[in-house]
């Protein structure tokens, strides 16, 4: 058990580390920049005193790693600055976005993640069959559509073509949690059939690469079903691959959702960051960057825990 | 030669309808101005988005361009544009990787603990801190994805050459004299160049559809240039009004990911079948 203990707390000290260089990256990458970033958002145009103007409302003018020290202090309290396009608050701005991204990258995963495991299974247990080929073929294409693709497919057929579900998803929110599902739906739907297809795959994977191993031989000896094989003995075998990629792949949802974002105009976090970096409004783009990178490394990291702790030869180390 | 015809011959059908689909958009790509009834630029016509006609077999865009020959062009523009970015970040990364491999030590260790650091951050939010930061340009643009691919290229070929280097052939080549380029050109990268082959497919699916992705959001290939990503931008309205030509531009990317999708199952396949005989 101490054992155990010392991997994960080592992975959680990874874990910082990678974003105190990550919050390195987003406050220098401004220092790579040849020049200045206040005269290269101006233009060259610029007088000379309103760049100065603008380099003391971007705070160019102090030291680096003062600069560093307040964004990250300001980070930790909530205080993440001004927006240069619109002199709002960043964390006003921020606040309602993240749960709305929150709540579709959930919203897609509630739905692919028991979809994933189903057609994993049946695929493992009819392998080489029609279905398994079939299965194999549509996610294999599937992996390879861009996101936009997908999603204008989808609008196409459903919200044009058929008119069930709206093909802009505008929640808000005074919306009840039906309607907002419902709205929801379509996006969700995009995201579902781009990631379903890798975790469905990685089961499949790992739940063959049991089913050569002497204990299910003499499983099926036995005379046991195959369905029951697979549930109760190869599966929980199975799981802790299972348990990572399904994390990386919400880890990837939450990245992902940039682009569904922006086709179906969904308000959310993703939708902020591509307007904001289409402004270059950098202080929203370091902010956004810095909630992002924090969602996507804690998920990796619980991905990573996940697996060391359902390993049970590392319990027990030699 | 014939080798390589027969090898060729024995793909599965799904592999050679890939082959063939490539080889198709290798032709289009490099013959576009001869194919194109109008040139990448032509103001064809003064009305936009005119249906699809005998004259303008696709319609026209948003500024009353050719939809076609702007598709044809765009060949040219995304999958050139893609293609120099792969092979860029297979020299940083497959360079760096061997090198890493082949020396071991501290060199190892600095470069794959740096490559961790890249590799944790996702590739997309980095790509738009970048761009937001330098401003969206094509030689930025190339830096940026070369940097975020060149990660993923130097685990595969530091953890493929890890597996040569401690070969007794690459211990005789070392105590020969051998300079450290000498190994990794004649005795490491001929032995990882099969699963090198398959990665540089994923590798350039993954530029290609990231490439196309920042050039949706207006962010990529900037026009006037034609590109598939931002042709499916520049239309997306006419999706409202069950208009399919959208989708054409998006399909073509879809297509040709799919081709190498396909071709690439085959490689892989045949490399580890290979190595269950030896």
């Amino acid at each position: 058990m101490k054992h155990i203990l010392k991997i994960v707390a080592q992975r959680i000290a990874l874990g910082f580390l990678t974003l105190f260089a990550i919050s390195l990256i987003i406050t220098f990458g401004v220092e790579l920049l040849p020049g200045d970033l206040a005269q290269s958002i101006l233009g060259q145009a610029a007088t000379p005193d309103a760049v100065r103007v603008f380099r003391i409302e971007l705070g160019l003018d102090r030291p680096a790693h003062l600069r560093y020290l307040d964004w990250l202090g300001g980070m930790a309290t909530g205080d993440m600055g001004v927006s240069l396009a619109n002199k709002r608050q960043i964390s006003e701005l921020v606040g309602i976005r993240l749960s709305n991204t929150l709540f579709l990258g959930g919203f897609a995963a509630l739905i692919a993640i028991p979809l994933a495991l189903a057609l994993g299974i049946l695929a493992a247990l009819y392998r080489n069959s029609l279905f398994d080929r079939s299965i194999n073929l549509v996610t294999v294409t599937s992996i390879s559509f861009p996101e936009f693709f997908i999603a204008y497919v989808l609008i196409l057929f459903f919200a044009v073509n058929l008119g069930w579900f709206p093909g802009i998803s505008n929640v808000s929110t005074e919306l009840s949690l039906g309607d907002k599902l419902y709205r929801t739906l379509l996006p969700a739907a995009t995201l579902t059939l781009v990631c379903v297809a890798h975790m469905m795959r990685m089961t499949r994977a790992s739940i063959i690469n049991l089913l050569s191993s002497p204990y299910i031989e003499m499983a099926r000896l036995k005379g046991i079903k195959p369905m029951r094989i697979i549930m109760r003995h190869a599966l929980p075998n199975a799981l802790a691959p299972i348990v990572n990629v399904i994390a990386l792949n919400l880890a990837y949802l939450v990245v992902g959702v940039v682009i569904v974002e922006v086709v179906f105009v969904y308000p959310g976090l993703g939708q902020l960051l591509v307007d904001s970096v289409s402004k270059r409004d950098v202080p929203v783009v370091q902010a956004c960057s810095m909630i992002f990178a924090l969602v996507y490394i804690s998920l990796n990291l619980f991905a990573d825990i996940i697996s060391i702790v359902t390993n049970p030869r590392l319990l027990y180390p030699r | 030669m014939n080798n390589i015809i027969k090898i060729l011959l024995s793909a599965p059908f799904s592999a050679k309808v890939g082959m063939i689909i490539i080889t198709f958009y290798l032709i289009v790509a490099i013959f576009a101005p001869l194919i194109a009834p109008y040139g990448e630029y032509y103001l064809a016509t003064p009305i936009a988005y005119e249906v699809w006609s005998s004259d303008y077999p696709l319609g026209t865009d948003n500024l009353g361009r050719d939809m076609l020959s702007r598709l044809i062009y765009g060949a040219r523009n995304t999958l050139g544009l893609a293609l120099t970015i792969t092979v860029l970040a297979f020299l940083l990364g497959g360079i760096l990787g061997m090198t890493a491999a082949a020396l071991g030590g501290w060199v190892d260790q600095i470069l794959s603990r740096v490559n961790d650091v890249f590799m944790a951050i996702p590739s997309l939010i980095f790509a738009l801190l970048i761009l937001s930061i330098f401003g969206t340009t094509i030689p930025y643009l190339i830096g940026t994805i070369v940097i975020l691919d060149a990660t993923r290229v130097f685990r595969i070929a530091r953890a493929t050459a890890m597996n040569v280097a401690v070969m007794d052939y690459v211990e005789v080549a070392r105590l020969r004299g051998e300079k450290l380029g000498w190994v990794i050109r004649k005795e490491i990268l001929p032995n990882i160049a099969a699963p090198l082959l398959a990665e540089f497919g994923l590798r350039f699916c993954f530029v290609f559809l990231f490439l196309s992705a920042l050039s949706f959001l207006g962010l990529g290939i900037q026009p006037p240039t034609a590109d598939w990503g931002s042709m499916v931008r520049e239309s997306a309205a006419l999706i409202a009004f069950g208009d399919i030509t959208p989708l054409i531009p998006a399909a073509a990317i879809a297509l040709l990911t799919v081709a190498v999708n396909f071709v690439v199952d085959w490689m892989l396949h045949r490399s580890s079948g290979l190595k269950d005989v030896s």
